[in-house]
């Protein structure tokens, strides 16, 4: 503790601290640790959700397609195909909470097990690092002409071995193809709420 | 004098044999025949369907969660038991009768309707686009030959 300053009280003189005694004082010694009683336990996915499943989205870049789910991954992410061909939706993780389970399934036991297993690992969607530091003359030159995102040509070949087999069971069934081609939306009168999927 | 012709009235009676549809409660949709009148607003009614799912257990009804049809069973005694109602459902034949209506088909067609799935609705979107299309074709095609 410092020692505080001297101050001039009318005509007597005081020393004040500079840091006051506390007040109260811990009961304890050793203050516990709060019990967290929290787990972190595996996301459950819905009954819905089975592979093969034509997942309405609801959300995002691509909301409204019709997309076919592929795997369910861990902490309710789920990962799905457009067919890429077919709506542009390439494959891609989203949230289980905004998809819409509709009733209808496609086959997808034709899909290659090793190519889904290899897409599903953790680290398969995550960037790549920039080789080159962008400097400041880069910046200013950003604007001259626009880099083109190039796709990585593992990526387009992951993608055609998944849709190929998805494509030919597509293909058996009337009005599949341009079912998953079209987006929902909601018209008029339509209750969301009341209607079967 | 000039003669006048009395017809007696269609309407649809408060009376024993009467069919009614019922609108509320656990019954609602199901066909029951009225067996006594209670008072006047509550009948006993009595539906024992030779459909397992539609059928409906002897009770007291009030007459504002009941529809009145068309149908009677005729000469049904005043409070017959649910044995000599059942036999006169088979032989008028009620369920088929009920089934043939406007009003069972078209309650069994919003039913369809409204439980279809996602594809199937985008199915019925896409076939009545194609009848359409033809319709519309022979229309023009019809109207071309007559305006030469």
């Amino acid at each position: 503790m410092s020692d505080g300053q001297t101050k001039q009280f009318g005509k007597s003189q005081r020393v004040v601290p500079a840091d006051k005694a506390q007040k109260w004082y811990p009961v304890d010694d050793q203050s516990q640790p709060k019990k967290v009683r929290k787990t972190l336990r595996p996301a459950k996915v819905r009954e819905t959700l089975v592979p093969g499943t034509i997942l309405i989205l609801l959300a995002g870049r691509f909301r409204g397609k019709r997309v076919i789910l592929l795997k369910s991954l861990d902490q309710g992410v789920l990962l799905v195909t457009g067919p890429f061909k077919i709506n542009g939706v390439p494959l891609r993780r989203v949230n289980a909470r905004y998809v819409i389970a509709t009733s209808k399934r496609v086959d997808i036991s034709g899909v290659d097990a090793k190519a889904v297993e290899k897409i599903s690992a953790p680290g398969y969607f995550t960037k790549d690092k920039k080789a080159e530091k962008k400097t400041e003359e880069a910046f200013f030159k950003q604007g001259e002409k626009a880099e083109k995102k190039v796709v990585a040509s593992a990526r387009a070949s992951d993608q055609k071995a998944v849709d190929q087999a998805i494509l030919a069971s597509i293909k058996k069934e009337d009005f599949l193809g341009s079912y998953l081609a079209t987006t929902f939306s909601l018209r008029n009168g339509d209750k969301p709420h009341e209607m079967k999927w | 004098m000039a003669d006048i012709d009395v017809k007696v009235s269609s309407w649809k009676l408060v009376e024993v044999g009467r069919l009614v549809l019922i609108r509320s409660g656990p019954f609602e949709g199901k066909l029951a025949a009225i067996v006594e009148i209670v008072d006047h607003r509550r009948v006993l009614v009595d539906g024992p369907s030779t459909e397992e799912q539609k059928i409906v257990p002897r009770h007291v009804l009030p007459l504002a969660h009941a529809t009145l049809t068309h149908f009677t069973i005729p000469q049904l005694p005043r409070a017959a038991g649910t044995g000599p109602v059942k036999k006169l459902w088979a032989k008028n034949e009620i369920d088929g009768k009920w089934a043939k209506s406007s009003f069972a088909q078209r309650s069994e067609r919003s039913d369809r309707r409204k439980n279809l799935s996602d594809f199937e609705r985008f199915k019925v979107l896409r076939l009545r686009k194609q009848a359409r299309y033809e319709v519309q074709k022979s229309h023009a095609k019809a109207r071309a030959a007559n305006k030469s």
